[in-house]
């Protein structure tokens, strides 16, 4: 068995962003997309990761992009799940198809 | 010299009035309102014979020359550094005379009003309307610019459609201001050629440089005459085209059809405008670009004759059989200003040769006098009887022996029986007929008959004939005569019409500013005036008893009699040309076109995108995760894009 590179890295990133994506697009529950788009972030994550200490193992740019990308996605969480309470309060609901407000 | 300030109070007095009384008088003050407009316009009144006074005694004559005065001037639009169009008051002597006679008939008017049209719920907007009406008269006359006249004539337009269809609960009387606006309207696109035409070979707008140009010999003179357009030159076509405004706002052949029509108006309204004042300006205007008609272009002044003598027997041919007692009175008017086109038409310009202009101008004068008083009359009446149809009068005389008195004087005077005022205008203005043309003279001779004929019949029917028989009890023992505001103004014109014939217009008003001495031919006057007393006894033997005698001679010319009971047929004429030739010819393809190619292009690019916005509607479907899916595919179809453009 031949080392891990980063071939596998980035297999395991892009696995892990098509099935943000799957649950993003199939999941009607508001906490769970919610959920799934942090698999996203996170499969951006290891990439910048992999990429860092496999082709410029010197630098620390990778490392930064990926501290900033949790703390934003902690603070987006915050504001998502906020949303998500007030609309539980008028809807009753956190089923994304019953907020369809603003439709035409 | 005359302090110019308060002269342009005159037009402005009115037309403050009309503000005034338009925005806060209808709500606040209407019973008001009737005294306000007459206040104002005596003060208007008072301050033209002032300057009237001032004028003709004082200021105005320099060396024997009555002088042209521009009293204020004040450039309103610069066109060029030479054209420019101005507002301002030229004072002469026939603006002077006109803003007496308006001011004074329009005064008047207000105070016969008052007693009128008590009761009446737009009583307010009614005084609002005269007062506009005055203010853009008094603006036309005193003009000193071609465009400036302009601006006001159309501004009469409009005050005369707002006034004929004042009662606009009746469709007749809707019907008759739309007449009138359309057909003066119609006449006036050919004053505006007419104004472009003179302006743009002289290159001015202002009236004395206008004249100055075309009259002296010089570049601007020979490049108007030496461009000719099918044969006439270009000066003729402007002074022909100046003219068919001046027609249709005078109701000359062949615009008069609105004049007889707009008698649907209240009938102090007639008296003032259909009869006293806006009538004549197509002569008034006529009379100001007098010096070229005559000095440069004889063959529109013809032009002027023979439509003025044409109109006037016209119009008293149709007069001897109207039953209606203010069509009879609208066509005399017709007949009474074809008069005064036709003087201007034969006249010369120097001195004694100018003694038809003179004639025209004193006629205007003495006839907005007893014409005016004709019609308050006949206002009376109708408002005594309720009834505008001769058939329903009939032995008044007992009943309102001032109306009854005041009238016969208009009649002697309109009949030209001496000393009333009529007799010394018509005489002029015979007289230069007899010097210049025999034809238009004998025309003249027979329609100054037909018009005492026509006059005294109506005077017979009203006021003899048959007893009055009233249609309801209650109604002639209360009143016979009319309240006093309405005698007031019918007084105080029958003293005029009786002493205006003394004024000595010839040394006051003439074409070329200097005064002559007119002679009086005792011999030339006795015939036109044994013919009106002829004529005044026909109609006393035809119509002051109820006899068939009238009755028998419509029946024996009774083809003639027809035509013109039916004005003959004019109107019918102007109908079958606009519904049958112009709607179809001209109107229906055009209304195709639009609605088909131009409307139909417009529908075609609605309904493309009506349907195409339907059919992608469902896009937005307010579904995050839809939105979500067009996202992803969106970012990887442009990820694909540039991996394929990338290799």
């Amino acid at each position: 068995m031949s080392e891990i590179g980063l071939t596998h890295m980035l297999f395991i990133s892009t696995a892990l962003f098509f099935i943000g994506v799957y649950g993003f697009l199939t999941r009607k529950n508001m906490i769970t997309m919610l959920m799934a788009i942090e698999l996203i972030l996170n499969s951006v994550n290891i990439n910048f990761v992999a990429f860092n200490k496999y082709l410029y193992a010197d630098k620390l740019d990778g490392l930064f992009f990926t501290i900033f990308i949790i703390t934003i996605a902690a603070a987006e969480a915050a504001v998502a799940i906020a949303i998500i309470i007030h609309l539980y309060r008028s809807l009753k609901s956190i089923d994304v198809d019953d907020a369809d407000l603003m439709k035409f | 010299m005359l302090n110019s300030t308060y002269i342009a109070l005159i037009p402005l007095l009115p037309i403050i009035t009309f503000l005034i009384i338009g925005l806060v008088g209808r709500r606040y003050f209407p019973k008001f309102s009737g005294v306000l407009g007459t206040l104002s316009l005596l003060v208007s009144f008072l301050l033209s014979a002032f300057v009237a006074y001032q004028y003709f005694f004082e200021v105005g004559k320099v060396e024997g020359v009555y002088q042209k005065i521009i009293a204020l001037k004040y450039v309103w639009l610069q066109f060029s550094p030479n054209v420019a169009i101005d507002m301002g008051i030229l004072l002469d002597p026939i603006s002077v005379m006109m803003i007496v006679i308006v001011t004074f008939i329009s005064l008047m008017v207000h105070i016969y009003s008052m007693g009128y049209m008590n009761g009446e719920p737009r009583y307010a907007t009614y005084y609002a309307f005269l007062s506009l009406f005055t203010f853009s008269m008094l603006g036309l006359v005193l003009s000193t610019n071609i465009f400036q006249i302009y601006i006001f004539w159309e501004l009469v337009g409009v005050s005369s459609f707002l006034l004929i269809g004042f009662y606009y609960e009746k469709p007749s009387a809707v019907a008759a201001s739309k007449k009138a606006f359309i057909v003066t309207r119609f006449a006036d696109l050919g004053f505006l050629i007419g104004i472009l035409v003179l302006s743009y070979y002289s290159e001015t707008l202002d009236f004395q440089t206008l004249i100055q140009r075309l009259t002296t010999e010089g570049n601007y003179l020979t490049s108007i005459v030496s461009a000719s357009f099918l044969g006439f030159s270009a000066l003729t076509w402007g002074l022909v085209l100046v003219f068919a405004g001046g027609a249709g706002k005078s109701a000359m052949f062949p615009f008069h059809i609105w004049l007889p029509d707009a008698m649907e108006g209240p009938t102090p309204v007639s008296a003032l405008i259909h009869a006293a004042t806006m009538v004549v300006a197509g002569v008034y205007l006529v009379a100001r670009l007098f010096p070229i008609f005559s000095n440069s272009c004889p063959g529109a002044l013809e032009v002027v004759a023979y439509i003025g003598i044409f109109s006037s027997l016209l119009a008293a041919i149709i007069a001897c059989t109207q039953t209606d007692i203010k069509r009879v009175l609208a066509y005399s008017t017709m007949s009474q200003i074809g008069f005064m086109m036709f003087a201007l038409g034969v006249s010369g310009f120097y001195a004694e040769e100018g003694v038809g202009f003179m004639g025209s101008m004193f006629h205007l004068f003495t006839h907005s006098i007893f014409k005016a008083l004709l019609f308050l009359g006949a206002g009376a009446v109708i408002h005594y009887v309720h009834s505008n149809d001769m058939k329903d009068m009939g032995g008044l005389r007992k009943l309102m022996p001032i109306t009854h008195l005041t009238f016969l004087l208009a009649c002697l005077a309109i009949a030209g029986i001496p000393p009333f005022a009529g007799f010394f205008s018509k005489e002029e203005i015979l007289l230069a007929c007899w010097n210049s043309n025999k034809l238009i003279f004998g025309a003249a001779v027979l329609t100054a008959g037909l018009t005492a004929f026509y006059m005294f019949r109506l005077y017979f029917n009203i006021f003899w004939n048959k007893e009055y028989k009233s249609h309801s009890e209650s109604h002639d023992a209360h009143h016979g005569e009319a309240p006093g505001t309405m005698l007031l103004p019918l007084i105080i014109l029958a003293i005029l019409s009786v002493v205006a014939g003394f004024v000595p217009f010839s040394h006051l008003v003439t074409a070329d500013g200097i005064g002559f001495e007119t002679e009086f031919h005792i011999g030339f006057a006795i015939g036109p005036v044994l013919l009106a007393v002829a004529a005044i006894l026909l109609a006393y033997f035809m119509y002051v008893k109820e006899s068939l005698v009238p009755q028998k001679f419509a029946d024996t010319v009774k083809g003639f009699y027809t035509a013109a009971y039916h004005k003959f047929y004019f109107d019918e004429m102007y109908l079958f040309i606009t519904k049958k030739i112009v709607f179809n010819l001209i109107g229906r393809p055009a209304a195709w076109i639009d609605k088909t190619i131009f409307d139909g292009f417009m529908n075609l690019i609605a309904s493309v995108t009506e349907s195409v916005s339907e059919s992608i509607k469902s896009f937005q479907s307010g579904k995050v995760q839809d939105y979500a899916i067009y996202f992803f595919a969106g970012t990887l179809g442009f990820v694909l894009l540039f991996i394929y453009l990338w290799t």
